[in-house]
C-alpha cells in the first residue's frame, strides 16, 4: 500500500480577477513514486508546485502533507515539511563553491565546519550517484552541474519530497539520462518525486503516474504503464475549439525567405537550432508551433541578425527584382532595412524592443531614430505614427508621452506590433504577439496579421495556443528541441497531430 | 630605517581601520562613499569626549582608564550614528548609495571641522586651542619592555594599543569573512541578495550590521590619527584625503582584510617615503603621493581584465535590494 | 508535526507608479521644510539663537548686497556647469564621480597655456588654445575610465574616484615646480600685470561672461540630451543595455563618446574657474564642487534645466550658512553640515515617491 506524501484537494489559485492559473486541482503524490505533471505552456504546472513550495498561497483548497492539513506560507515552511523544490532558474552565488551554496542559510548545530559539510555532500552524492566536486566554484560549472548543486541543496536539508520544474529543459540527452537514473534511485530510496515536463517520451520513461493539466484545469491522473502517447496528447491538447478568424487563401504565394540547414549554438555551447530548413512565402501566414524554449526565439533572432549562424544560411528574395540577398553577412540594421521585421514579445513583455520609461512616441523612435541626416531627432513622424497606432489599434493610454510601463500588457503589445507593421515590412515575424491578451485584443492582432498577409507580406507567427495556430495560419511548422519535426497544412491538420510532432524527440547527433 | 618602518606603519594604521571597515561594508553590497566623513566624525567624537573630560577634571587629575574609555565610546557613538544614517537611507529607504555616501562625507567632514574649530567657543572653555596631549599620552602608551628589546622591540612592540587593535580587527575580519557562517552569509548578501533572501538570510539585517560595524571600525581610524599620529592636536582638514586613500586600499587589497594589512603599510610608506629620500624636491614628493592612487587604478584594471571572479568587487555592490524587483 | 504561529509583518512595501508632478513636488517641498526645521533645531542647540534670526542672517548672507548676489550667481554657475557636465554620463547610468579631477585637469591645462604662452601669442589665439587645451585634458580624463568600462567592465565609480586624486597630485607637482616666487608653494595670480588670458569684465562685472557661457552650455546640453540622436541613444543605453543592443546601438561606442563629452565639459568648467575666476591653479580649484555637482544633478533627476534650481538652492544654503558662521563666530564648515542634512532629507524622500507602504489587515493565521 503506497503512503501518500502530498495530497491536494480542490486547489484554486487566480492572479487578478481574470487569470485563473489553477482550478480545482486534486492530486496525490506517494512516497516511492515518481509523478509527472504534464501540460502545455501556461497550463498552470509551475504555479501548482509553487503553492506546495510556499511561494504562492492557494486561494482555496487544502494541502495535506503525510495526511495532515498544512499551511505552507514560505519556502522555509516547505522545508520544515521536508519538501524541496528545484526551480528552473537556479538560485546560486556564482563565486561560491558548491558546498558553500548548499549550506547557505542553514544554522550550525555544532560549529561551522565546511569540511564536514563537504563530506556529507560526498556521502549524498555517492548514495544517489551524483558526480560533483564540492569545492568547485559555481561559475566554473555547466548548467547540469548547477542543477546537481540545487538538487543536493534540497537533499542536504533532508527533503523527502522533491519537486523539479522542467529539469530536462537545459540538459543534453546524456545528462538527462543521468538525471533520470538519479531520480530512480531516489524513488527506490522511498522519496516522493514530482517532475514537470512536456516531453512525452520522458514522461513515459521516468514516471509511475501522470497528472495532466490543461489551461489551469485538472484533467486527470493516469498510470504510466496503462497509457499511450496518443492518449496523453489528447488529454493535454483537448478538443479542437473553432475560432472565428477570417482566413483567406494565399494569393500568388512566392518564396520570400529561404532558410536552409541552419545551425545555431547558445552561450553554453549547446546546440539550439539543428539543421532547420523551411521556406516562408509571401501572402501567407506561416505558423511556428512548439513547446516553449524549443528554439523559436533563436530561430527568429538568427534571421533578424541578432544571433550568429554557425552553419547554414538564410536567403531573402527581393520582391520587385527577384534578386537574392544573403542575410549571413548583414548587420541587424541592414536586415531591417531590407524589410524583415521582428516583433518579439518576451515573457515580461518589456525589456526587448521597448523602453519601459519612454512614451509611445519615443518608443516609435527606437526603430527609426537614425533616419534623416544631421544630429537632431525628428519627432514629427514618430509622433504621427504613435497617434495613428493609438487610434487604429485602440491603444488605451493617457497620452502619447505616458511611459509604456504604465500601460496594460495588451496595450504595450499593440504598440510593439503596431510599430513593426507600420514599417510596411516584406517579412513580418511576430513572436507571441497575443501573450497574456484578452480575447478582443487578441482578435485585433489577428486581424492586423491577416491584413498584412493580404498585402503580400510573408508573415511568420510564433504562437502558444494550438487552436489559434490552426485557425489563423496557412501552414504550420512544428519545432521540437531545435529541429523541424514537421510542416503541416493548417486547414487539414488536427491538434493531436501537432501535439505529437511537438513532443517528438528526434534522435540527433550527440555532442 | 627602523624609524622609517615605524612611521610607515603609523601612517598606515588609520588607512587600515578605514579599509577594514569599508571592506565589511562593501561585502554586504553597500558602497559607502561616506567613509572619509565617518573617519572625520570618529576623530572628532574622540576629541569631543577627551576635551570635555579633560576640561571638567583638569589635565592633572585624569584617570587613565577613563581617559581612554570616554573618547573611545564617543568616537564609536559618532561613527555608529553615521553608519545608521547611511543604512536608514540606502537600505530602508533604498536611496542612491553614491549620492548618500558623498553627502555623508560632506556632512562628516563638516561636523569634524566645525566642532574642531568651534568646540572651544561652544563649550565656553578657557583655553587657547584644542590640545589633548594629556589624553593622547594615554593613547600613545607603549608596551613597557619595547625599548629594551632592541631593534625587534622597536619594530614590533613600539606602537600604541589602537595600532595592534587595527591589525587584530583586520585579522578577525578576514577570519570571519573566510571561515565563519556569518561571513558566508554576508558575502552571499553582497554577491546575490536575491539568492541570500531565498535561503532565508535577512538581507536588511546583514546590511545594517555590516555597515554599522564597518563604520565604527573606520571611525577608530580617525581616532587613532588624532590621538596617536597628531598627538591630540586637532587641525582642520589635517586628516586630509586619507579617507579616500582607505577606499583605494580596499580595491588595492581586492576586498581582503588580511592583504590590506600589508597594503596599509605600503600605502603608509608611500605617504612618507619622500622624507627619507635625500635631495628630493618638494614637487617630486607630490608625485610620490600620487602613487597609491595610480597603483590602485592599475589593480582595478588588471583585476577586471583578468576577470578572475574571486577578485572582483561584490557583484551587487552599489545596488539597493528590493525583493519584489526580481 | 510542528506547531508554529506565523507572524505576518505589520506592513509591506511595494513599488508604485510615479505620482503626478504636484505630488512629487509636494513631497520634496515637505522634505526641504523638515530639513530646515531640523537644521534650525541644531543651530538653536549650538548657538542658542532664535532660528528665525538665523535664517534671516542666512538670506542676508546670500543675497544681502549686490556683491553677494553676484558671488552667489557665479558660485551657482560654476556648480551648475559641472552638474550639467556629468549629467550625460549619469543618464547612461555611468556613475562618473570623477568630475573633481576632470575639472581640475581642465583648469590645469588652461593655466599651463596661460603661463607658457601668455603674451607670446595674440589674445584671441591664446583664448582658443586655452579652451582647446582644457577640453582635451578633460576629455582624456573622461575617456580613460570609459575605455576600461567599455572594454572590460571595470567599475567606473571606483576608477573615476581614483582619477580625481591622480589629477590633484599631478597639479600639486606642477604647482610646486612652477611656483612663483620659487619655493612659495603656489603659482600665484597668473599674468597679474598683463591680465593675459583673463576673461574680461563687462562693465564692472567680472563674472558676466562666465555666467553667459554656463547658460549657453546648459541649454546646449539640455538640447543634446532631449533632442538629438546621441541623446536618445544615451537614454536607451541607460534604460537597458539589452534593448540598446537589440536595436543595434553600439553600446561601447556610446559609453566612450558620452564620457569624452562629459569630461570635455568638465574641462570647460576648469577653464572658467581658472580664466574667469581664480586666475591661478591650486589643488583646491575645484573646491569639492565635483562631488557636490553629483548631488545637484541627481536632485534634478538629471534634467539640466532643473539643475539651475537645485544648484542655486545648494549654493544659497552654503553661502547663507557661511554667513551664519561668520556672524556668530563659528566655523565655516557649518555650511557643510546644513548641506548634508538637507541632502539626507531630499534623498530619503524619494522613497515616498517610488514606494508605497501597504499595511496588512489584522488577519492572523495559525499553521497546524
Amino acid at each position: 500500500m503506497p503512503t501518500p506524501a502530498i495530497e491536494l484537494k480542490n486547489i484554486t489559485k487566480a492572479f487578478g480577477s481574470k487569470v485563473v492559473a489553477n482550478k480545482n486541482v486534486c492530486l496525490t503524490v506517494n512516497y516511492g513514486e515518481i509523478l509527472a505533471i504534464l501540460g502545455e505552456n501556461g497550463s498552470g504546472k509551475t504555479t501548482l508546485l509553487n503553492m506546495i513550495s510556499g511561494i504562492y498561497y492557494p486561494d482555496s483548497g487544502e494541502i495535506l502533507v503525510n495526511g495532515t492539513p498544512v499551511s505552507i506560507k514560505s519556502p522555509k515552511d516547505a522545508f520544515e515539511y521536508k519538501i524541496g523544490m528545484i526551480h528552473q532558474h537556479f538560485k546560486l552565488v556564482d563565486v561560491f563553491t558548491a558546498t558553500e551554496n548548499i549550506i547557505l542559510g542553514l544554522k550550525d548545530t555544532d560549529g561551522y565546519d565546511i569540511k564536514k559539510a563537504a563530506q556529507r555532500i560526498k556521502e549524498i552524492s555517492e548514495q544517489y550517484g551524483f558526480d560533483i566536486d564540492p569545492n568547485k566554484k559555481i561559475y566554473e560549472m555547466s548548467v547540469s552541474e548547477k542543477q546537481t548543486v540545487e538538487i543536493i541543496k534540497v537533499l542536504y536539508r533532508g527533503a523527502d519530497i522533491l519537486m523539479l520544474d522542467e529539469p530536462t529543459a537545459v540538459l543534453t540527452p546524456q545528462e538527462t539520462r543521468k538525471l533520470f537514473a538519479i531520480l530512480k534511485r531516489m524513488k527506490e530510496d522511498g522519496k516522493a518525486v514530482v517532475i514537470i515536463t512536456h516531453k512525452l517520451h520522458e514522461v513515459l520513461e521516468i514516471s509511475d503516474k501522470v497528472a495532466v493539466l490543461r489551461k489551469g484545469e485538472y484533467i486527470g491522473t493516469v498510470i504510466t504503464d496503462e497509457t499511450s502517447e496518443s492518449e496523453l496528447t489528447e488529454m493535454m491538447v483537448g478538443q479542437k475549439v473553432v475560432l472565428n478568424i477570417d482566413r483567406t487563401d494565399p494569393v500568388n504565394p512566392e518564396p520570400r525567405l529561404i532558410v536552409a540547414h541552419l545551425n545555431c549554438m547558445n552561450i553554453e555551447g549547446l546546440k539550439v537550432l539543428d539543421n532547420v530548413t523551411f521556406t516562408a512565402n509571401s501572402g501567407e501566414i506561416l505558423g511556428i508551433a512548439g513547446i516553449a524554449g524549443s528554439g523559436q526565439r533563436e530561430l527568429l533572432e538568427t534571421i533578424a541578425g541578432l544571433q550568429p549562424m554557425v552553419t547554414g544560411g538564410v536567403q531573402y528574395i527581393v520582391p520587385e527584382t527577384g534578386e537574392i540577398e544573403f542575410l549571413r553577412d548583414k548587420t541587424p540594421m541592414q536586415i531591417r532595412e531590407l524589410g524583415i521585421r521582428l516583433s518579439f514579445v518576451p515573457e515580461d513583455r518589456l525589456g526587448m524592443g521597448l523602453v519601459a520609461t519612454m512614451g509611445t512616441t519615443d518608443n516609435m523612435l527606437l526603430r527609426s531614430y537614425k533616419k534623416g541626416r544631421g544630429l537632431f531627432l525628428s519627432k514629427k513622424e514618430p509622433k504621427e505614427l504613435a497617434e495613428k497606432i493609438i487610434e487604429e489599434l485602440q491603444v488605451v493610454t493617457p497620452n502619447i508621452n505616458t511611459p509604456v510601463r504604465r500601460l496594460s500588457g495588451g496595450n504595450v503589445q499593440k504598440v510593439l506590433v503596431g510599430r513593426e507593421i507600420a514599417a510596411a515590412p516584406k517579412v513580418l515575424m511576430a513572436a507571441y504577439p497575443v501573450r497574456g491578451l484578452d480575447i478582443n485584443s487578441s482578435y485585433t492582432i489577428y486581424n492586423l496579421l491577416n491584413r498584412q498577409k493580404e498585402q503580400g507580406v510573408a508573415v511568420i507567427f510564433v504562437g502558444e495556443d494550438l487552436d489559434v495556430l490552426l485557425g489563423l495560419c496557412d501552414r504550420i511548422l512544428v519545432i521540437g528541441s531545435g529541429t523541424v519535426t514537421g510542416i503541416v497544412d493548417a486547414r487539414t491538420a488536427s491538434k493531436e497531430e501537432i501535439g505529437l510532432l511537438m513532443t517528438k524527440e528526434v534522435r540527433r547527433n550527440e555532442q | 630605517m627602523i624609524m622609517f618602518i615605524q612611521r610607515a606603519i603609523i601612517q598606515g594604521i588609520p588607512l587600515l581601520f578605514g579599509a577594514t571597515g569599508e571592506i565589511l561594508t562593501e561585502k554586504s553590497g553597500n558602497l559607502n562613499l561616506g567613509i572619509p566623513g565617518i573617519m572625520y566624525t570618529g576623530a572628532i567624537g574622540g576629541v569631543i569626549g577627551a576635551f570635555l573630560y579633560e576640561n571638567s577634571v583638569g589635565p592633572e587629575n585624569i584617570n587613565p582608564a577613563l581617559a581612554i574609555i570616554i573618547p573611545l565610546v564617543c568616537s564609536i557613538l559618532m561613527s555608529l550614528m553615521m553608519g545608521l544614517i547611511y543604512c536608514f537611507l540606502t537600505v530602508t529607504l533604498r536611496a542612491n548609495q553614491n549620492v548618500t555616501g558623498l553627502a555623508l562625507t560632506t556632512f562628516g567632514v563638516g561636523v569634524g571641522n566645525f566642532f574642531g574649530g568651534s568646540l572651544i567657543k561652544l563649550s565656553g572653555a578657557d583655553v587657547p586651542s584644542i590640545n589633548l596631549t594629556a589624553t593622547a599620552n594615554y593613547f600613545k602608551a607603549k608596551l613597557p619592555f619595547a625599548s629594551s628589546l632592541g631593534v625587534v622591540g622597536e619594530l614590533i612592540f613600539s606602537y600604541s594599543f589602537l595600532a595592534y587593535l587595527a591589525i587584530i580587527i583586520a585579522l578577525i575580519a578576514a577570519f570571519v569573512l573566510k571561515k565563519t557562517r556569518v561571513g558566508l552569509h554576508l558575502r552571499a548578501v553582497g554577491e546575490n541578495p536575491a539568492t541570500a533572501d531565498a535561503a532565508g538570510i535577512s538581507v536588511t539585517k546583514y546590511k545594517y550590521f555590516a555597515t554599522c560595524i564597518g563604520s565604527i571600525i573606520a571611525g577608530l581610524g580617525g581616532l587613532f590619527y588624532i590621538m596617536d599620529y597628531a598627538y591630540g592636536v586637532w587641525s582642520n582638514n589635517g586628516f586630509g584625503d586619507r579617507g579616500w586613500l582607505a577606499v583605494a586600499l580596499v580595491i588595492f587589497s581586492m576586498w581582503k582584510p588580511d592583504i590590506s594589512i600589508i597594503g596599509s603599510f605600503i600605502f603608509g610608506a608611500l605617504l612618507i617615503v619622500q622624507n627619507y629620500i635625500p635631495n628630493l624636491s618638494m614637487s617630486a614628493q607630490e608625485l610620490i603621493k600620487m602613487l597609491p592612487y595610480v597603483v590602485t587604478i592599475v589593480v582595478l584594471v588588471v583585476v577586471s581584465t583578468r576577470n578572475k571572479k574571486e577578485n572582483q568587487p561584490p557583484a551587487s555592490l552599489g545596488l539597493a535590494y528590493f525583493r519584489e524587483d526580481r | 508535526m510542528n506547531n508554529k504561529t506565523h507572524k505576518e509583518p505589520l506592513f509591506h512595501i511595494s513599488r508604485k507608479d510615479t505620482p503626478v508632478w504636484w505630488k512629487r513636488f509636494g513631497i520634496r517641498i515637505i522634505a526641504v521644510i523638515l530639513a530646515l526645521i531640523v537644521s534650525g533645531i541644531i543651530t538653536l542647540l549650538l548657538t542658542k539663537l532664535n532660528p528665525i534670526d538665523v535664517y534671516l542672517t542666512m538670506i542676508d548672507g546670500a543675497v544681502g548686497t549686490t556683491r553677494r548676489i553676484w558671488a552667489l550667481i557665479q558660485k551657482t554657475a560654476m556648480l551648475l556647469i559641472i552638474a550639467v557636465a556629468i549629467t550625460p554620463a549619469f543618464r547612461m547610468r555611468f556613475w562618473n564621480i570623477g568630475a573633481e579631477g576632470q575639472v581640475l585637469i581642465g583648469g590645469f591645462a588652461t593655466a599651463v597655456v596661460m603661463l607658457k604662452l601668455g603674451g607670446k601669442v595674440p589674445t584671441p589665439v591664446l583664448f582658443i588654445m586655452m579652451i582647446v587645451a582644457a577640453i582635451l585634458a578633460g576629455a582624456v580624463w573622461g575617456f580613460i575610465p570609459a575605455f576600461f568600462k567599455a572594454k572590460s567592465n571595470t567599475n567606473e565609480t571606483l576608477f573615476t574616484l581614483m582619477m580625481n586624486y591622480v589629477a590633484i597630485q599631478l597639479i600639486g607637482y606642477f604647482v610646486l615646480e612652477w611656483s612663483v616666487p620659487k619655493g612659495s608653494g603656489q603659482i600665484g595670480i597668473i599674468n597679474q600685470k598683463t591680465q593675459e588670458g583673463w576673461i574680461p569684465s563687462i562693465g564692472h562685472n567680472a563674472y558676466l561672461i562666465n555666467v553667459i557661457i554656463v547658460a549657453v552650455i546648459t541649454i546646449l546640453v539640455a538640447i543634446y540630451l532631449n533632442k538629438t540622436k546621441h541623446g536618445y541613444e544615451i537614454s536607451v543605453v541607460g534604460e537597458s543595455q539589452n534593448t540598446a543592443r537589440y536595436i543595434g546601438i553600439d553600446v561601447k561606442k556610446v559609453i566612450i563618446r558620452t564620457m569624452i563629452l562629459s569630461g570635455a565639459i568638465c574641462g570647460i568648467a576648469g577653464f572658467l574657474l581658472v580664466s574667469g575666476q581664480d586666475h591661478t591653479i591650486t589643488k583646491d580649484t575645484a573646491g569639492g564642487n565635483g562631488f557636490t555637482a553629483i548631488m545637484v544633478s541627481w536632485l534634478a533627476k538629471f534634467d539640466p534645466l532643473w539643475m539651475v534650481l537645485t544648484a542655486f538652492i545648494i549654493c544659497f544654503l552654503q553661502k547663507g550658512a557661511g554667513e551664519i558662521a561668520t556672524m556668530f563666530n563659528l566655523n565655516l564648515s557649518f555650511a557643510d553640515i546644513i548641506t548634508g542634512i538637507i541632502i539626507f532629507f531630499i534623498v530619503g524622500c524619494e522613497f515616498f515617491i517610488n514606494y508605497k507602504i501597504v499595511f496588512r489587515k489584522s488577519e492572523k493565521e495559525v499553521a497546524a
